[in-house]
């Protein structure tokens, strides 16, 4: 199980990019009443009905990477998470469309996983998948801010190198300590 | 401090660019790809891949790496996995690579060109290998 929603983040971007997607969305949003909701969309390939059921099973997976699996925990992981922290989990696939995992819980539930390093999940999300777009959205009592792929890849000429990812997460880490109101 | 705009972050890094093209004419980059699956995250690949972005962000002769993350590589037993392709080196395969563990790959393998031995999961045979030239 993951310590902090960032890494659950981390998780759900991955699978969205090996489903093929040239679109993620990740949305944070820690509302005014203390709930966390948390989407990640994509416009990959998308699941049956069946296949989506099976994704929820930690004791199955579609053995297209690693054929002698017998786990994938990266969903059961989050829902799992979600519903310790008394909250409420949707997983909504169809084939050809794409995919989004919904959860939405209680902040300041016990069970609740701590935000974690937010700049340091948007870097590591966006040089997974070269070439695709993603919005990484976080909102805190109604302020927001969005990271676009493609905005940050124009202004620092690309995201290749160490110099590029280091300038990202400072940007990013400024961004969020404007809305949750510590800049 | 002023906030740090899109703005701003361009011409930090346009001011940087002409050093930059220099090094890359220079053949002195190189990748390193931490594996960052469910084993990964869980083992503390995150802060691995910081400690990699920092540290060589921090050195000139290093600041043009590539760093890339990708999914599981079917050694979760020995997460973090990271691999080092760097000019002149052959592609290595490094496991249990904490945060703690980043300063000696950078000093040995990056700068000084000599595998961490201990930490090598995997590596050419030795016959492919072909010692650094300098």
């Amino acid at each position: 199980m993951h310590a902090t929603l960032c890494e659950h983040l981390l998780d759900l971007v991955q699978n969205a990019v090996e489903a093929g997607a040239s679109f993620v969305q990740v949305e944070v949003v820690e509302t005014e009443a203390g709930d966390v909701e948390v989407t990640v969309s994509d416009n990959g390939r998308g699941m049956t009905p069946e296949e989506a059921r099976r994704a929820l099973d930690p004791f199955a997976s579609d053995g297209r990477k690693h054929p002698a699996r017998r786990v994938g925990l990266g969903l059961p992981f989050f829902r799992q998470m979600v519903e310790q922290a008394g909250g409420e989990f949707d997983l909504r696939s169809e084939l050809g469309v794409g995919t989004s995992v919904f959860g939405r819980y209680r902040g300041d539930h016990p069970d609740a996983p701590p935000m974690g390093e937010w700049s340091d999940f948007v870097v590591q999300a966006l040089v997974l998948g070269e070439g695709l777009e993603m919005a990484l959205i976080r909102e805190w009592r109604g302020r927001r801010v969005v990271i676009r792929r493609s905005e940050l890849a124009e202004a620092l000429q690309g995201l290749g190198d160490a110099e590029a990812l280091a300038l990202a997460r400072r940007y990013v880490g400024e961004q969020e300590r404007e809305i949750l109101g510590k800049g | 401090m002023s906030k740090l705009t899109l703005e701003a972050l361009r011409k930090l890094r346009e001011a940087k660019r002409n050093e930059m093209a220099r090094r890359e004419s220079d053949g002195t980059a190189g990748t390193i790809l931490i594996g960052m699956g469910t084993c990964g995250i869980a083992a503390g690949a995150r802060e691995t891949f910081d400690a990699f972005v920092e540290a060589l962000a921090a050195h000139p002769g290093l600041k043009h790496v590539a760093v890339r993350q990708t999914g599981c590589m079917g050694l979760c037993y020995a997460e973090p996995t990271v691999e080092i392709a760097m000019p002149g080196m052959p592609t290595v395969l490094y496991g249990r690579v904490k945060a703690e563990g980043v300063p000696q790959i950078v000093e040995e393998h990056l700068l000084k060109g000599r595998l961490v031995s201990e930490r090598v999961l995997d590596k050419p045979a030795v016959d492919l290998m072909k010692p650094r030239k300098s």
